[in-house]
């Protein structure tokens, strides 16, 4: 039997795209599935997927868990071990459209939930943690059951298919949010699970990435020290994980985090003349030289407010940033970005290891 | 000027709508659409839009017009012709280009003119109008690479790494270049006017093709960068 | 004749058409092989004296000698082989221990040689290592658990001590003592150009060495030999030995007649005296007392300099692993159950102790379990013999390798394994002044850092290979591994996969 996503580890190329405003508008999910149209050709059908920021409004306090179930009976108990920890506020099928494109679904659900505060005083665990650990423990020991999202006020939607007919599918043009990523995926082998496919996400935090890592195992070996467990073999769920440690976690912040995944050289941090930034980055290096990501990645960071586009430190995968009124767009070829935004202006393309930050400005209600 | 609506057009339809052609043509609304031009030993073309990677690859002679921003590996391995770009170019431009020239109004991205190779009497060009990005002529062998810098000037020249394994050609940057590394193996050094003599006419076309003046462009100090050997790695290894 | 006669291990092969009888093999030997037979006028040998270590071969002008092993066999017999025969008569001859040197020869499994490097392929790009920017440089030392940020928000930058290493390789411990103030000279050199440390091992530091002392691991032994505040201040870090792989579980016993003159010196300890390494330490006889010793050289150092624990690789390991990265231990070294010695007794050196690839493979993964490795760098050592198990160490989990026998090979060793005997004819393993001049401190030093060059480009290659660029990617990347030949229990341990999986 061919050995499903998880079992074995699959390298992929793949295709991004994203956009956000900084005014905080909302926008339908279809402007992304257009984006994807030009760069087909960076994806072959095995896996696509998007996350929207800012879609449940109505929610925004409760964790809008997305769910795939193999069966109504694994549905359950899901449900029936949610119910221990979590009040359930709302569940309900997400709404897909069926395509010919699109086969093999599984059942799609979501659940706005919130921890159950007497739960949390017993395991004098915080909300985040316990959503964490929640996660981790369906994935690694429910079998037929994958948390695929699980931050609030945002959701992602993904699927076996070119990332076009996994937005058609997904119906995404009744969603608005201030913050869109989508991806189309290249995968070298094909189990075909839909868990696979991107963004991969953890609480608020979602990526989008192109490239396959060549410092996966050094990585994932180090980060499944601290509680996290990589299920799917994807460079993609490891580099997610690898974020809410450095920034959860540890509380760094976007850039310190870039600066332990796309460190700058030795040479270059040698010949750093701003003196406190030079030591800031021997800091990050020697402190966390397991989490430098090495290889060919550009990744899209969705958080809460705001997008982080970063390249690899060689910058071996292209991506283009520009700018249109309140709203930037990040992706993997500027055609993409032309094919939603003709006029977009100031395009330009970030350095590897820099990261480009934007974020909802100040004071915007999300 | 013929023209081809690129609208809706995948880049096999287009390639060979273009080959099916004779006459110069103008392609508008192009978007994303890959290897346009690959190949062609001759015509005209004019694009509109953001032709999609891989633009002029194997390029055999023809002349490739870019009203705007190109993607990555322009002009890969191309063997003749010219490719001018109005906008900027995405990453590794003239990839083991052998001959023709390449001319970019705006910046480079990453690893321009990487393995660029001169053979018999054909020498490729670049000339790079902006700043490029890091690994400039990486591995060059030969040809000319040309980066003037005039649209940011705050901006420096070039990114970090330009030049490593350069084991032939010459490469030009106008700039005193006080504020770059370059590699043990290759000497930088400032460009005499002999130097610049072998660029007077590449400098020229890139005036007309963008509207400079050429005067204002050779009034500032240039470096010429060149490798100090042909071998530079013979001595790493020993026989086993 | 009260003792069995054995017959030379080896025949001394002399072309009497070549040789000229210049003697020079003669000069060459210090074991007194060669002699000139004047009514003759020709050169003889005794066989029973030689060791086998090619001075005489190298130095022959005419290329007239040549040493094989002497063909006179005992009758074939697959359970008593003539080498463990040999023993027997050697023992009933005399009823001594066997003592030998160098690491463990038999042919027990070398697991790096069952393990293969992957390379990438279309999916990521190789990196052309020559070209692009290959870092090689690491740091060993405890990395902090949390991150802390000062009242203006800012990190604070301050780590615990770290040692610096251009490549992830250092020279292992060696005393001036088992090896030549030359051979010191020439490692101390060779550290300090190549920006990586060589270890004074057990025997203190020549007074001539201090100004090496960045790129010097002083090491605190059971024997405590020329252990005082200068020397714990001079070096770059401190190792404390409680074991090595060659002999595990046992110390080391310097006859007084080799205690002289500068080596009574640098030992701090009378000339004539014997120099005794008791087995353990009489300070610690269990884990907490490990502690007291790791923590009393901090404050006597001020905590500024990392501390090694040095342990061989027992059946036990991954456990007192654990344990010593609990004291307070920097950095562990692991020394496998080959690595070399001076002198150690044949039994244990040859049947004590586990492979190195399998005891690193079970500390990491442990240390990680426990969510505790990144408290501790690991050092592996006990036969590193090539860039390729450099890298292959690193990529199951070591942040460095500790590497002696290549820099003895390099220094000239012929690996005779004969170094108990101190008449080293490379002055290496030998105090006798004339043997020790034989070796040129500069010209070894050259070597050495030529040796470690090579490597590092190596290393460098074999990482562009697997699509790496820095060495701290590599670390613990099991991925980049596959076994042949491996049962499943030892892929297990290894935590790698099967070639073809």
């Amino acid at each position: 039997m061919r050995p499903k996503e998880g079992q074995v580890r699959i390298p992929s190329g793949c295709a991004i795209a994203a956009v956000i405003s900084r005014d905080g508008n909302r926008m339908s999910g279809e402007g992304m599935i257009h984006a994807m149209e030009p760069m087909h050709d960076r994806s072959n059908g095995l896996g696509g997927g998007f996350a929207g920021y800012g879609i449940y409004p109505e929610y925004k306090d409760f964790y809008a868990l997305h769910l795939f179930f193999d069966s109504r009976d694994t549905r359950k108990a899901c449900e029936a071990f949610l119910k221990t920890g979590f009040e359930i506020c709302h569940s309900e099928r997400i709404p897909t459209r069926k395509l010919p494109a699109i086969t093999d679904e599984p059942i799609i659900w979501r659940y706005f939930v919130a921890p159950l505060q007497s739960v949390l005083r017993d395991l004098q665990l915080d909300e985040k943690e316990f959503v964490v650990r929640t996660v981790m423990r369906i994935n690694t020991e429910m079998k037929g059951a994958y948390v695929f999202s699980s931050g609030k006020n945002m959701g992602t939607f993904k699927a076996v298919g070119f990332p076009e007919d996994v937005g058609v599918y997904y119906q995404l043009e009744e969603y608005a949010g201030y913050a869109w990523t989508a991806h189309g995926r290249y995968p070298t082998n094909t189990p075909g699970w839909w868990g696979g496919a991107h963004p991969f996400a953890l609480l608020d935090y979602s990526v989008v990435h192109n490239g396959e890592i060549s410092s996966y195992d050094a990585n994932r070996r180090y980060i499944e020290m601290f509680g996290y467990q990589c299920t799917l073999q994807t460079d993609t769920e490891v580099i997610t994980y690898i974020m809410d440690y450095l920034l959860r976690r540890q509380g760094l912040t976007l850039n310190e985090a870039a600066g332990v995944i796309a460190a700058p050289f030795w040479e270059t941090i040698d010949r750093k003349t701003d003196l406190v930034d030079k030591e800031k980055h021997i800091y990050l290096r020697t402190l966390f030289p397991s989490l430098l990501i090495t290889g060919p990645f550009s990744i899209v960071l969705g958080f809460e407010g705001g997008l982080m586009a970063l390249n690899d430190r060689l910058k071996l995968r292209s991506m283009v940033v520009g700018e249109k009124d309140d709203r930037v767009y990040i992706a993997s070829e500027e055609a993409a970005i032309r094919r939603i935004e003709p006029d977009v202006e100031n395009v330009w393309s970030p350095a590897g290891g820099e990261p480009v930050v934007i974020r909802v400005k100040e004071g915007v209600q999300l | 000027m013929k023209q081809i609506d690129a609208k809706e057009l995948d880049f096999r339809t287009l390639n060979e709508r273009l080959r099916q052609e004779t006459d110069d043509i103008e392609i508008l609304n192009c978007c994303g659409q890959r290897f346009i031009g690959a190949g062609l030993s001759d015509r005209k073309l004019l694009l509109r839009g953001t032709p999609g990677n891989a633009l002029g690859a194997y390029l055999n002679g023809a002349e490739i017009t870019v009203g705007g921003n190109a993607q990555d590996a322009v002009g890969d391995t191309m063997n003749a012709g010219k490719i001018i770009i109005h906008g900027d170019v995405g990453d590794a431009a003239g990839y083991a280009m052998r001959g023709g020239t390449i001319f970019v109004k705006g910046s480079a991205g990453y690893r321009a003119g990487i393995h660029m190779k001169a053979y018999q009497d054909k020498i490729p060009q670049m000339v790079i109008g902006g700043a490029a990005g890091s690994f400039l002529g990486e591995y060059q062998a030969g040809g000319v690479i040309v980066v003037l810098g005039l649209e940011e000037p705050d901006r420096r020249i070039v990114g970090n790494f330009p030049c490593t394994g350069m084991h032939g050609g010459k490469l030009f940057l106008r700039s005193r270049c006080e504020d770059v590394r370059f590699p043990e193996q290759a000497t930088a050094r400032p460009a005499t006017k002999q130097d610049l003599k072998e660029i007077h006419n590449i400098l020229l076309d890139y005036c007309a093709f963008f509207a400079y003046d050429i005067n204002k462009i050779l009034d500032a100090p240039f470096t010429v960068v060149t490798p100090d050997t042909a071998n530079p790695y013979r001595r790493m290894y020993v026989e086993n | 004749m009260n003792g069995i006669y054995m017959t030379p291990e080896f025949d001394v092969i002399r072309s009497d058409a070549r040789c000229t009888a210049c003697r020079v093999c003669q000069r060459q030997c210090a074991n007194g092989v060669h002699s000139f037979l004047a009514e003759k006028g020709v050169m003889v040998s005794d066989e029973t004296k030689c060791v086998n270590c090619q001075r005489c071969v190298s130095f022959c002008p005419a290329r007239a000698l040549k040493i094989v092993r002497n063909d006179n066999r005992l009758r074939e017999n697959a359970n008593w082989d003539q080498d463990t025969i040999r023993e027997i008569y050697k023992q009933a001859n005399s009823g001594g221990v066997l003592l030998s040197s160098m690491g463990n020869p038999k042919p027990l499994p070398v697991y790096w040689d069952k393990i293969l490097i992957n390379a990438s392929q279309v999916t990521n790009p190789p990196i052309d290592p020559l070209r692009e920017p290959m870092e090689t440089r690491v740091f060993l030392g405890k990395k902090p658990e949390k991150v802390t940020r000062g009242a203006d928000g800012n990190l604070i930058t301050t780590l615990p001590p770290q040692i610096e290493l251009t490549m992830p390789v250092l020279f292992s411990a060696m005393s001036y003592g088992s090896i030549s103030y030359n051979a010191h000279a020439a490692l101390a050199k060779a550290a300090t150009e190549l920006g990586i440390l060589y270890n004074t091992g057990e025997g203190g530091l020549h007074e001539d060495f201090y100004p090496y002392g960045a790129h010097t691991v002083v090491q605190v032994a059971s024997g405590r030999f020329g252990v005082h505040e200068k020397y714990l201040e001079t070096g770059a870090a401190i190792e404390i030995k409680m074991g090595q792989g060659a002999k595990p579980g046992i110390g080391g016993h310097m006859a007084g007649a080799e205690i002289v003159g500068d080596v009574s010196r640098t030992r701090m300890i009378p000339e004539g005296t014997d120099a005794i390494s008791p087995a353990p330490h009489h300070d610690i006889y269990s884990i907490e007392d490990l502690r007291q010793l790791v923590y009393s050289l901090k404050e006597a150092t001020r905590y500024r300099k990392p501390v090694i624990v040095k342990v061989a690789a027992v059946h036990n390991i991954a456990a007192i692993a654990s344990g010593v990265a609990r004291s307070g231990a920097d950095i562990i070294a692991i020394d496998g159950f080959r690595g070399g010695t001076g002198a150690a007794p044949t039994r244990i050196r040859d049947n004590v102790g586990i492979p190195i690839e399998l005891a690193l493979a079970a500390v990491d993964q442990r240390l990680r379990d426990e969510g505790i490795r990144g408290r501790v760098s690991l050092i592996a050592g006990g036969s590193i013999r090539s860039a390729a198990d450099v890298v292959k160490a690193l990529a199951l989990g070591a942040d460095a390798c500790y590497v002696a026998t290549a820099a003895l090979l390099a220094l000239g060793c012929h690996l005779c394994r004969t170094c108990q005997s101190g008449k080293c004819n490379w002055g290496i393993a030998t105090q006798e002044p004339e043997l020790v001049k034989r070796l040129d401190p500069d010209r070894g030093s050259e070597r050495l850092v030529n040796l470690m060059n090579a490597w590092r480009h190596e290393i460098m290659e074999l990482m562009g290979g697997m699509g790496i660029n820095s060495v701290e990617a590599l670390r613990g990347n099991r991925l980049m591994l596959r076994g042949v030949g491996l049962t499943q229990k030892e892929l297990e341990i290894l935590g790698i996969s099967h070639a073809g999986e």
